[in-house]
């Protein structure tokens, strides 16, 4: 096939009109060829001979006239081995690699390999020839950290093949031939360790997607307890700015029981990127014993980087999770900021001049929004084996308005809604996910009943509290008193959690459902005091020895000391259950 | 030699049309008409219709008037020749001394690498306690500073600009009142700082499209002294000036407005304005302070509300004082551990208290009685507003670290405040002088 070339006839920010001269598809990639530089651009809209391409660099210094090559390939990166600890821009470009040929600044128009061509991976087979081989087939693995990288048979490749040889174990490049297969037809093809993806198309090469049930722990007790996260799920962090995104999405990254995570730094602040750059080389993850880093892929596109590559690196960043999915192996993608994503998409609509939808996002956004998050998932392997894509997407709503449609748009297609509130980060209660407002369609660690039970005090004592406001602590019966300061209590030790205390930092399920069940013994009880002052003091004296008894470590003599002081502190006030609390019992 | 086109093919506000070839998007023209030479940059290619929009603005500009292609975009004279000197957005000196034209740089360049970024690590000080103690400014920071129009911001950044411990400092005035522009330059002049200040200032009566060049005139200028080693810090006013000049080219250009008229862009161009500070490991640092003015002291409005997703914490000014609650520079943590062993729990402390004197002033606003604990947090909280939050203390941080123990002791007795003991056997006024 011979590829087009075209020339450029318009220029409008980061949009070039192309003439074209054969023919073009749309995505797919050309390159403005700009005396020695080649700047990357995606095709977005054809009209008859004339194209409209997306450039992923500045635009200046592009004039009427200037070729422009087309590759007649779709925006794609490389999968194989080496993705893991790297560090990439949205278009796959190694930004450390980047830095050492071009120094401080990211100059347009250097392109680097993904994959490292120099190093040699200890192949060893799991085919051998002869073998009937299909679409994500293991050909044989190579050891990348920790993990088995499997060598798969590139994911186009949908038809049967018979292997006609396999390299024997040994050392290789990614770019070595590794085998070679035959199709129905006779013909021939080379597999190497690397293929091609094209970003934009899910990998679909397992046998069936499955329902997720399976929690995925993030040791925080907010989202674990009431608002969990299922591997294969999709959940979304919606809050304005200040009120700790980055930072939650921060700690998930680092205790989140997954085998690997791909952090997708989406038109935000660099400084935000730099500290987990330099500080998760650092960190040991206490499952593997070795750095976080090697569990780990950061996509970097800052807010200063061009907007066309923005929009290309979330599903850069989710190509790459679907890829080790294909491994079995469990993917947590956390993009920050889905909205820094969708204003990309405005930007490039608004060149376009389509016709603009609310606050002129175009009329697409919701379909592109849920597509993406559709790409999540709990997938059955076609050699019987579970993986998941596991979505968690920040939106920076504009004014922390959550009617506007960017969060609107997600929170139609997301399992779990983490709502950031104003309120709560102002007042240091961290994480400042709400916990009324915020909700969950997955299965909790703990059971229904009794989560429905602490949600109704938490409701109640809420209630209790904006009326209190109103009619002043004097007006307030002492039994709604006690409901209110039950809430504040469980708030405190429970769903507020210091990120910066080692111990608090990271609870294990074992711990919150131990916890959990004494704060449940506390919230059923039914407390005798005469008056209100004797209620907060006993409530303030107990939540003292609450949070020494979290900072504590787990089964500790600290721990367990303090859990008698604790429990015997409940003896003493407590006079029997309430009437309400038997079908916890009875569950 | 460059072809001179003496065809306009359209005018639209400061936007002009002409058929040209061979031209580059970016480049730069020379527009001259009877009211004089302006220069003009390429907004637009489409086919042989090129859009320029003109510095001066379209006014007076004629069909028939000639339009010179530069072939090189927009540019700024860079050498140390520009220290103490004034410009106009588009690089025209705005003093009396010479026009520079050696060593032409180009503006709004290539952002950084972020794996070449470091963590930040030094405090600037700036002599102001209520910046210092409880949100200390850091290098390569970048921080706006929201306030009200009315608010004394430019006094801020004038006294700022006078006592920051940097190399140097680079003001762009975009929207600035003549009278502004005047306070600024007798300040420093006065101070005797004008030697390491380098204005680019488009003051309220200037050309709109100036205004738009400023904070990239002033960057590029600064990135080249930092690489040299030089710390520099960038002061910035009024970034919402900045963002309606942006404005109102986006609507001129039939752009299809997002929020408030605003394009849809803003973001991007605002981070990407932001995100050049910046501390280049064995080089110099950029550090940004920009003033938003919020209309109608509205944090929502789309230029405050994009600046905060923006920046790293944000200073209040409200009724002339930096506000304790809701600023804050997210990067204080990573300087105040190493300033003094008193100065987080201070600073927390201190805080603290300030807000409970708050709810005892409001407590007696509605009449209730005072009991001797709000008694003691009213005279607490004059005495705090008094000597550290009035902008014009001006005291090292240490001093002013001092000066908040002192007002402790003048207001309560040491277990009122909270402080743990070690500190308070070691700093507590009385205590420090028997050592």
């Amino acid at each position: 096939m011979t590829k087009s070339i075209g020339k450029v006839v318009g220029v409008n920010g980061n949009m070039v009109s192309v003439e074209v001269d054969g023919n073009v598809s749309l995505n797919e990639v050309g390159y403005i060829v700009l005396n020695d530089q080649r700047l990357k651009s995606e095709v977005i809209r054809i009209q008859g001979s004339k194209a409209e391409m997306q450039v992923f660099e500045i635009t200046t210094g592009i004039g009427i006239g200037d070729p422009v090559e087309f590759t007649g390939e779709l925006l794609a990166v490389e999968l194989g081995p080496g993705l893991l600890t790297q560090i990439f821009d949205g278009l796959q470009n190694p930004l450390p690699q980047l830095a050492e040929q071009c120094g401080f600044f990211l100059q347009r128009g250097v392109y680097l390999n993904a994959l490292p061509r120099n190093i040699k991976w200890d192949f060893t087979p799991l085919v051998k020839a002869g073998d009937t081989v299909t679409a994500a087939d293991s050909l044989g693995y190579v050891p990348e950290g920790i993990f088995e990288h499997q060598i798969m048979v590139p994911f186009n490749m949908s038809e049967n093949y018979t292997v006609e040889s396999i390299v024997s174990a040994g050392s290789y490049t990614v770019e070595e031939e590794i085998a070679v297969v035959v199709d129905a037809e006779g013909v021939k093809h080379s597999i190497k360790m690397m293929f091609n993806w094209p970003v934009k198309k899910a990998i679909t090469a397992y046998a069936e997607r499955l329902k997720p049930a399976r929690p995925m722990i993030t040791k925080v007790r907010i989202i674990d307890t009431f608002l969990p996260v299922s591997l294969g799920g999709t959940y979304c962090i919606p809050g304005p700015f200040g009120a700790g995104k980055t930072v939650l999405q921060q700690v998930t990254s680092r205790h989140a029981e997954v085998d690997i995570v791909i952090i997708a730094a989406c038109g935000e602040r660099a400084g935000e990127v730099v500290e987990t750059l330099k500080e998760f080389p650092e960190l040991i993850d206490p499952k593997t014993g070795k750095s976080l880093m090697e569990r780990t892929i950061i996509i970097c596109n800052t807010s200063s980087m061009p907007v066309a590559a923005r929009e290309a690196s979330v599903y850069t960043a989710v190509t790459l999770a679907e890829y080790y999915r294909q491994m079995g192996l469990n993917c947590l993608l956390l993009a920050d900021s889905t909205s820094r994503w969708a204003q990309a998409m405005r930007e490039m609509s608004g060149r376009l001049e389509e016709i603009p939808g609310e606050e002129a996002f175009p009329a697409y956004l919701e379909s592109v929004i849920a597509s993406f998050y559709e790409r999540a998932g709990l997938v059955r392997l076609k050699n019987g084996k579970e993986g998941s894509v596991t979505i968690g997407g920040t939106v920076s709503p504009a004014g922390g308005n959550f009617e506007e449609p960017v969060t609107q748009a997600t929170l139609k297609v997301v399992g779990a809604f983490h709502g950031l509130s104003r309120e709560r980060s102002d007042a240091r209660k961290y994480p400042a996910i709400h916990p009324l407002e915020s909700w969950s369609k997955y299965p909790s660690i703990i059971n229904g009943n009794q989560i429905e039970y602490a949600r109704d005090v938490l409701f109640r004592g809420n209630e209790v509290g904006q009326m209190m406001k109103v009619v002043g602590e004097e007006g307030t019966s002492i039994d709604d008193y006690v409901i209110y300061l039950k809430a504040d209590f469980m708030d405190y030790v429970y769903l507020q959690q210091n990120s910066f205390d080692p111990v608090d930092a990271a609870v294990s399920v074992e711990r919150q459902q131990y916890v959990f069940s004494i704060l449940l013994d506390i919230l059923s009880s039914k407390f005798s005091f005469e008056i209100k002052n004797e209620a907060r003091q006993y409530f303030n004296q107990l939540r003292q020895k609450f949070l020494d008894y979290n900072g504590s470590e787990w089964q500790s003599d600290q721990f367990k000391k303090l859990e008698e002081e604790i429990k015997q502190m409940i003896e003493e006030k407590r006079n029997g259950y309430l009437a309400n609390a038997d079908k916890l019992r009875n569950s | 030699m460059r072809k001179i086109y003496s065809k306009i093919d359209a005018i639209a506000g400061n936007v002009i049309t002409v058929s040209a070839e061979n031209v580059k998007y970016g480049d730069l023209a020379v527009v001259s008409s009877s009211s004089g030479e302006s220069l003009a940059n390429v907004i637009r290619l489409n086919g042989k219709n090129v859009s320029l929009q003109v510095f001066s603005g379209g006014r007076g500009v004629s069909t028939g008037d000639e339009v010179r292609f530069l072939g090189h975009p927009m540019q700024v004279s860079f050498s140390d020749n520009l220290m103490g000197r004034i410009f106009t957005g588009s690089g025209k000196p705005r003093d009396n001394g010479p026009s520079l034209e050696e060593n032409m740089i180009e503006i709004g360049g290539p952002s950084v690498n972020p794996a070449k970024r470091i963590i930040p690590r030094n405090m600037i000080r700036t002599g102001i306690p209520m910046i210092d103690v409880f949100n200390s400014l850091v290098e390569s920071q970048k921080l706006p500073i929201f306030s009200v129009s009315g608010e004394p911001y430019n006094e801020l950044l004038a006294r700022i600009a006078m006592q920051a411990e940097v190399d140097m400092i680079i003001l762009g005035g975009m929207g600035l009142k003549y009278d502004d522009y005047l306070f600024f330059k007798e300040t420093l002049e006065n101070g005797g700082a004008m030697s390491r200040t380098i204005f680019f200032v488009h003051t309220a009566a200037d050309p709109i499209v100036e205004c738009l060049l400023v904070p990239d005139m002033s960057l590029a200028v600064a990135e080249k002294f930092a690489l040299k080693g030089k710390k520099v810090l960038v002061l910035l006013t009024d970034m919402t000036n900045f963002s309606d000049a942006m404005k109102e080219i986006a609507i001129t250009m039939e752009q299809v407005p997002s929020n408030r008229g605003y394009p849809g862009d803003l973001y991007s161009q605002l981070a990407s304005r932001y995100e050049k500070a910046v501390d280049f490991e064995g080089a110099g640092s950029i550090t940004i302070l920009a003033v938003t003015t919020m209309p109608g002291d509205d944090v929502t409005h789309p230029v405050p509300d994009n600046t905060g997703y923006i920046t790293e914490g944000q200073y209040y000014l409200r009724n002339g004082r930096i506000e304790p609650f809701g600023s804050l520079s997210r990067l204080k943590q990573m300087v105040n551990k190493d300033t003094r062993d008193d100065h987080r729990a201070l600073m927390d402390g201190m805080i603290k208290l300030y807000a409970s004197y708050k709810e005892s002033l409001e407590k007696k606003s509605m009449g209730f009685k005072m009991s001797e604990w709000d008694i003691k947090l009213l005279k607490y909280g004059e005495l705090f507003e008094a000597e550290m939050m009035d902008l014009s203390v001006n005291i090292p941080l240490e001093k002013a670290l001092d000066r908040g123990w002192s007002i402790l002791a003048e207001s309560f007795t040491p277990d009122e405040t909270g402080l743990r003991t070690e500190l308070i056997n070691k700093f507590w006024p009385g205590n420090k002088e028997e050592n």
